[in-house]
Parts: structure tokens; sequence; C-alpha cells
């Protein structure tokens, strides 16, 4: 069976093997940008696929589930990695029952939490970017992902999650925010709070509205 | 259908004094621009000001007669409030409330980065674009949504044009840094690799800068293929936030304005980009790309004409005024 295209991305496509060596997997390609020199172009997507990986592996060490990697292609600036079997959390909250949708908005919490314990962020926290699975919540896509612990990185990641609350999951975005950060302070402890400060602040500077 | 609007606009944020003077049909009658050189260094904000007084009187009469206009005919008077240098800003303030006092006309303060986007918007024939706005004091990719103009990326540090006129002050180019650069990196072949710093959407540029003088002052590479590396690393990264703004906003048109809009390079890679995502490129025309006065002037009478006016007792300049702090209630 052939490759399927399944996203194509302002800096990767997103391809679909439903048979790599016996598995289904994903194959994510940085692609070239002609607008760049080819020698700097080359570099970034090298780099940016070396430190991706490492990201996702450093995730899971700090107890986030995520793909598991297959290979890595520094030169080809690819990635293949482990299909996940699931849904994205985007498109079920509204089938899961009242219980079921804070119990898991919980977990997205905790887990966003350990992520940042990890000195990890992810930079596209999204209820698209987190795919549901009958044992696990499974965080994709470190594209965006970066190495820090500063109070203000992180607080951008919470906010872009809460931005994702009231534009898609509007009917419930109270309560759901409400069980994600809960998830995050167990995870976080007191240093949530500052984060949680600079959340708001984020908002009240407009500075990273979106439509 | 109402009558036509003349308004005299004074632009100081930084080494240029621009005066000029627009009508409310968007017509630029007069925009005159006296530029301060320093002898030495960079621009010292005290010594340009002095500029700016010392050559107010002269500019204001030739824009004037330039438009073919008398002082009565003057409706509203506009001025950049901020952001930028104080001593500047301050002289060309002061300029502006003693024009409207004299005439009995109203003032507004205007966003210098606002009336960036406006020219552009104006002179390049651009409806709705993700802007973006490089020059020697700003470095910032934003598009219109909501009321304001939201900021999607812009600098940490220093403005790409002060990079680059940092440099050729540096590598002992004549002024203006930025045209000289670019005229060497024409000539430039081979890819010094400098650092390239993209945080998120935001961008820096003072560790660039700090490598690439230290590369100058190795004496290892050739003057050309130094400017040559320099471009391709800044405008790389200028590249790749916008592009990432512009997939994200799915805007149809995308805006190159301010100094380095001159740049054809730049232009090109902005060309390269809106190809790619079905976009229109738009480069604002060399005269409204620099910092100018008919810009202001613009921007006065769209705000005017939407209400906004500035009492001469709040128009204190502000030196860090945002782009996104501004209400734009005519869009």
């Amino acid at each position: 069976m052939a490759l399927r295209l399944i996203a194509k991305g302002a800096e990767a496509d997103l391809w679909f093997d439903p048979d790599w060596n016996g598995r289904k997997a994903i194959i994510k390609r940085r692609i070239p940008k002609r607008y760049r020199h080819p020698e700097i172009d080359r570099e970034l997507r090298r780099l940016r696929t070396l430190r991706e990986a490492e990201i996702i592996h450093r995730a899971k060490r700090g107890g986030v589930p995520t793909p598991v990697i297959y290979q890595v292609d520094p030169e080809e600036a690819t990635m293949v990695m482990e299909y996940i079997e699931g849904r994205r959390l985007r498109d079920v909250v509204d089938e899961l029952s009242p219980e079921e949708r804070l119990r898991i908005f919980r977990l997205a919490g905790r887990q966003a939490g350990r992520l940042h314990r990890a000195g990890i962020i992810h930079g596209d926290l999204t209820t698209s970017n987190m795919i549901l699975t009958p044992s696990r919540l499974v965080f994709i896509d470190f594209g965006l992902a970066e190495l820090s612990t500063e109070e203000e990185k992180r607080g951008v990641d919470l906010h872009l999650m809460r931005r994702m609350l009231q534009s898609t999951h509007f009917k419930y975005a109270e309560e759901l925010l409400e069980a994600f950060l809960e998830g995050y302070r167990e995870e976080m402890g007191a240093e949530a709070d500052g984060v949680f400060r600079r959340m708001d602040e984020i908002a009240r500077r407009g500075r990273y509205v979106e439509r | 259908m109402a009558e036509t609007l003349i308004c005299l606009g004074i632009e100081s944020t930084a080494d240029n004094l621009g005066v000029g003077i627009a009508t409310s049909e968007g017509e630029i009658l007069a925009n005159v621009v006296s530029v301060h050189i320093p002898e030495t260094g960079g621009i010292h904000p005290r010594e340009a000001a002095r500029h700016h007084s010392a050559v107010m009187g002269d500019v204001i009469a030739e824009a004037l007669e330039k438009a073919d206009i008398t002082a009565r005919e003057i409706d509203v008077v506009a001025f950049s409030q901020g952001p930028g240098m104080g001593p500047c800003l301050r002289t060309g303030a002061t300029a502006a409330r003693a024009i409207a006092c004299r005439l009995g006309v109203p003032l507004v303060g205007v966003n210098h980065c606002v009336a960036h986007i406006e020219i552009g918007r104006l002179t390049a024939g651009a409806e709705d674009p993700l802007t973006l706005y490089v020059s020697g004091g700003n470095t910032i990719v934003s598009g219109f949504e909501g009321g304001r103009y939201r900021v999607f990326g812009e600098t940490l540090d220093i403005a790409v044009g002060n990079m680059l006129d940092v440099f050729a002050r540096e590598a002992g180019l004549p002024y203006p840094g930025g045209p000289a650069v670019e005229r060497l990196a024409r000539r430039g072949q081979r890819l010094i690799r400098l650092p390239y710093v993209v945080k998120g959407m935001d961008l820096s540029f003072s560790g660039l800068l700090t490598a690439a003088i230290r590369e100058l002052q190795s004496g290892r590479w050739s003057l050309e293929d130094l400017c040559y590396s320099l471009q391709e690393h800044a405008f790389a990264m200028l590249g790749e936030v916008t592009e990432r703004a512009l997939a994200h906003t799915e805007k149809g048109e995308l805006l190159l304005t301010g100094g380095v809009a001159a740049n054809m390079r730049l232009r090109d890679i902005i060309r390269s980009i809106a190809e790619e995502h079905g976009a229109e490129p738009k480069y604002v025309p060399k005269q409204y790309a620099t910092d100018n006065g008919a810009m202001i002037a613009w921007t006065g009478l769209l705000a005017y004409q939407s209400g906004v006016e500035t009492p001469i007792e709040e128009s204190y300049i502000d030196p860090k005024w945002r782009l996104d702090e501004v209400e734009i209630p005519w869009r």
C-alpha cells in the first residue's frame, strides 16, 4: 500500500505509511524552503528534526506518553514514528460523559505539568495535538517545542490551551479549563500559581490573541 | 459627500524629521523629509532632536509650498506620539501642539507603527494584509484581528535595520548602512555561518550582530561575503516567522513596509513566501518606506474621521507605545 499525505503544515508534511516494516507509521518530513539559502535551509531542517526527536524522548522520560520514534534521518529531515491508534481529543470531547471529560482534562493538565517539569515547552498545546486511546492520552507534534523553564513560556503554553477551549470547546470551556489547571497544579505544586498569574497577564496583554 | 479634509503630519521618532500633507481622499500633497546624519556613531537622541527643531520651520514651509496650500487650509494636525526616542518625539509633538493651537484645529497623536502599516495599505494598495514591518527601530509581523493590529512575532532585542546599520558602521561603510550592505551582498558568494535565532514566533538579532562583527574583525572573509551572509541569515529568520504567521492567519496579501522594505533581496523572499501561500505580495514605495510625515498625516486623518482626537493636555509622548495597544476604529 502506498503512502498517504495526511497533513501539510507550514514547516513539514505528514505522511501515513500503513506498512513501515510491518507497522503503521507516521512519517514527518520537513520541507525545503526555496526562499532561504540552501545551506541554512539544510542545517535548520537537520537540527530541528534532531531536536524534535530528542524532545519527544525527553517527554517520555518525564512521564508523558508520546509516539515511539522508529527512525530519525537528519540529512533528509525525516522522522518515522509510531502511528497512535486513537482519536484526537478535539474530536471526542462532545462524545465523552461529563465525568470522563473532566477526568481526561485533568489528566491533560497533569501531563502538561510533567512536560514543564521536564523543562519542555510544547509550543502548540491544543486538543488537536492530544490523541486519546483506550488507555492513554498521547501528546503529539513537538514541532514547535523547545527546552525552557521560563515562566513566561509556560504561561504561553497554558494560554494557548485556554484559547483553544474558548474557541473550540466553548460549551464547557470554564469547567474544562478548571480541571486542566487543577491537574497542572497537582504536578507543578506551588510553582503553578506563578504560571497561572503569567497566563492571565498574557491574556490581558492581548499579545497572543488569535482569531 | 463629506468635504475633503487636509491634515498636516509631523514625524520625528528618530533621525528623520518628516512633514507630510494628506487629504481624506488618500492623496499625498507633500512629503518632505530632513535627515539628521551624525558625524560619528549612531543616532544621538538629543543631537537628532536639536536638528529637528532647527529645521522644523523650513521643513513645514517647504511642505506647505509643495502642497500649494496655506496654513489656514489645514483641518487637522497629526504627530507621531510614539514609539521612538523621547527627545525627538517631544520636538515633533511641541511643534504639532503649537500649530494646532495657533490654527485652532484638532490635534491627533498617531502611533508610528500603525502609520507604517496604513501608508503601506494606501500606497501599495492592500486591503487586509499580513504585514512585515522592518526598520531601524522596529521588526514586527502583524495582522489586523478584532479591532487591532495584533503582533504575531517581533524582535526580542534590536531591530533588523539597526543590526544592518551598526554592522555597516563597524565595517566603515558609508551612510546609510542598509543599502551599502545590500550593494556589497550582491557580489557575495560564500556563505559564512552565523547564528540563526528564532524563538517561537519571535526573533533576536543581537547575537547575529555580535558574531558578524567578530567575523569582520577576524579579517578572514571578504566584506562582500560577510554582507551576503548577514543578509541571508537575517532575512531567512524574517521569512520563517512571516511564513508561519501567514499560514496561521491565511491572509490574502503580504505587505512589506518600513525602511528595510527597500531591500531587493528581502522583497524576493517575501514574493516567494507569498506565492507559496497564494497571497499577493505588496511593497510600500520607497519614499513611504522610510520614516515620513505623509504616513502620519494619512493615519491622523483615518483616526480623526473615526472620532479620535488628542486633547493637548493628553498629548504626552509615549516612547514605548506598542502597536497592539492601539484601537483601530476605522477598520
